[in-house]
């Protein structure tokens, strides 16, 4: 008896040490990060383009290039993705159907293409054979590709957390399905579908390797005019400044500086959308219960 | 429930009691969305049609055969040669030291938040651990770049400062998230009767998990590991900062790799556009999609398969 309890005991002590070393490893990580960045940051690094050979300055034209190029992804990806998800989750009967089997294959698919395939994809389709050229255009279109899973998957979420009797009360007074749809289900999703827009935003943002195929551009001096101009975009910047750049070591601090606002920018849009999503989650619970 | 949703989704869009125009408009927006559904099959279709319509164009100077077992990847040199054995063998090292890496640890971690932590911890740490699946690939790239590789160095004394374990180590952290959140899901999902029934036959808190639920949820932690593969196979961008990018047929960890990711990203940007040189890199991104196809596939069809037990 007292071996059996030993073994828990040491069983449990490796368990809760394999835990600790992931938070630790997170702490560890995000803190390194912010340690070396937080002394570059400043409103002047935010706001000022790069100078002498990018070797100061801020960064200001990546911040430009990413807002434009994720905008862009998005309002690209959201209308198909929003329209796909309210198919899955309003129209496609769940018990039979090869095509829903397919699409739902496919979305699983989609979401786990390498990126660089992406790239692909959109430096051969979008950059050559349309001959958009290295464009802001070329690349949400890539990325709107890349972000459609997340979108598609989060607002099917949202649609499915709306009661069943919001749908049957309206049914009920005799509205038709694409009534019942726009007026007693979507406006209901509409925060859960903001979140799938802003996981959307944080991935589109992050993303390096299609971008890096598809119009990213490491210096320019103007700030892109339209759609069909290069750009400058923040992981980018961070790659090619800490890789390609002639002396690396002597930028290390605007390296830091910029991997942090990055950083910043994408785990803040992460932690609002966890927040609206918990946030409507218990509210639907309260009203469906 | 399930019973009511299909009664909703089954709602007669089209019944002769409408109007005519809104019977047209209806009729009209149940096809508009089942198209945006179904763009996802055709971005697969066009995504694969696409990759495959130019990788095999490489074919007409270069041979099937000598692509897939060349163990020299030479395309700027006189006589080009184009074998993709140093980028599989790279990919594969790098893959499957950080899968060797991150799964124990994944599924400790995981074991842990399920079955061990009080709810407070779980609703803590989980979403903590899952931000590290949220921090940008090129982060941990310069992370790689900048530290873990001098880490790696000073402990093992090693010349080559990126090298293949240093891209694992990075892709650990990047892979561990992925694999806890999922198994986390699949070890939950464990029914509570297996566990009473456990508990009643005398078993320990630790035997109820070793012997039961663990065993029980292994299909789904099958799967988690399966997507952290694919995950990891896919990296681009921190695989290409830290592994040091060159083109070796080598299983040595301490040696600088190159993986199928990094040489089309590396590459595409110095190519000639449509020369056999750019050809041949939408050949590797063929394979590569191919690999991680298959992985998702069986993936996919594992989660069906024990999610349709569990009904």
């Amino acid at each position: 008896m007292t071996s059996k309890a030993t073994t828990q005991r040491i069983a449990f002590l490796v368990l809760r040490l394999s835990a600790l070393a992931m938070i630790v490893a997170v702490f560890a990580l995000l803190g390194y990060l912010v340690w070396n960045g937080a002394p570059v940051l400043s409103l002047q690094f935010l706001l000022e383009s790069p100078r002498e050979g990018m070797s100061a300055g801020g960064v200001f034209p990546a911040i430009v290039g990413t807002f434009y190029l994720t905008l862009l992804t998005l309002a690209l990806a959201l209308p198909l993705g929003v329209a796909a998800a309210i198919y899955l989750s309003e129209y496609a009967d769940p018990r039979r159907s090869k095509t829903l089997y397919l699409i739902r294959t496919a979305t699983v698919v989609l979401a786990g293409i390498p990126s660089i395939v992406y790239g692909l994809l959109g430096l051969g389709l979008f950059v050559l054979f349309l001959r958009l050229g290295f464009s802001i255009l070329s690349s949400a279109l890539t990325l709107s590709f890349l972000t459609l899973p997340v979108i598609v998957s989060a607002s099917e979420e949202a649609l499915r957390t709306v009661p069943m009797s919001y749908r049957e009360g309206a049914l009920a007074l005799g509205a038709t399905k694409w009534q019942v749809v726009r007026d007693a289900v979507l406006p209901f999703a509409v925060p859960g579908i903001l979140t799938a827009c802003i996981l959307g935003l944080a991935r589109a943002a992050g993303e390096t390797a299609p971008i890096l195929l598809t119009g990213a551009a490491y210096y320019l001096p103007e700030l892109p005019n339209s759609i069909f101009d290069q750009f400058m975009a923040l992981p980018f910047h961070i790659f090619a400044l800490s890789t390609q750049s002639v002396n690396p070591k002597l930028t290390r601090p605007i390296q830091f500086g910029s991997v942090l606002v990055l950083l910043l920018l994408v785990l803040s849009l992460n932690v609002i959308a966890i927040v609206i999503r918990s946030y409507y989650r218990r509210k639907y619970r309260r009203a469906a219960g | 429930m399930e019973g009511e949703q299909g009664r909703w989704q089954e709602v007669n869009t089209t019944h002769s009691l409408i109007r005519p125009r809104r019977r047209f408009r209806e009729w009209i927006l149940e096809r508009v969305f089942w198209a945006a559904a179904f763009a996802s099959v055709l971005i697969v279709v066009l995504i694969f049609a696409f990759l495959l319509s130019n990788g095999l164009q490489a074919f007409r100077e270069i041979d099937l055969i000598g692509f897939l077992t060349g163990t020299i990847w030479q395309p700027v040199s006189e006589e080009p040669k184009y074998g993709l054995v140093p980028m599989l063998t790279g990919s594969l090292l790098v893959t499957g030291l950080s899968i060797a890496l991150s799964v124990p640890i994944s599924i400790l971690c995981a074991t842990y938040l399920s079955q061990v932590a009080s709810p407070a911890v779980r609703e803590i740490a989980k979403p903590m651990i899952e931000m590290l699946a949220a921090v940008p690939s090129v982060v941990y790239g310069f992370v790689a770049l900048v530290i873990i590789a001098d880490m790696i160095q000073s402990a093992f004394h090693n010349p080559i400062r990126l090298n293949a374990l240093n891209a694992s180590v990075v892709l650990t952290l990047m892979v561990a998230p992925t694999i806890v959140s999922i198994s986390e899901d699949a070890i939950s999902s464990v029914p509570q009767e297996y566990k009473e029934a456990a508990l009643a036959l005398g078993a320990s808190k630790w035997e109820m998990i070793s012997k039961v639920v663990l065993p029980s949820s292994l299909s789904g932690i099958f799967v988690a590991v399966m997507l952290g593969i694919g995950r990891a196979i896919g990296e681009t961008m921190a695989v290409l900062m830290a592994a040091g990018n060159a083109a070796v047929v080598t299983f040595n960890p301490l040696a600088s790799v190159e993986t199928m990711t990094a040489v089309i990203a590396i590459e595409m940007g110095e190519v000639t556009f449509n020369s056999t040189h750019f050809y041949a890199l939408f050949a590797v991104g063929v394979v590569l999609f191919v690999f991680t196809l298959v992985i998702n596939l069986v993936a996919q069809v594992i989660v069906r398969r024990y999610k349709a037990l569990g009904r």
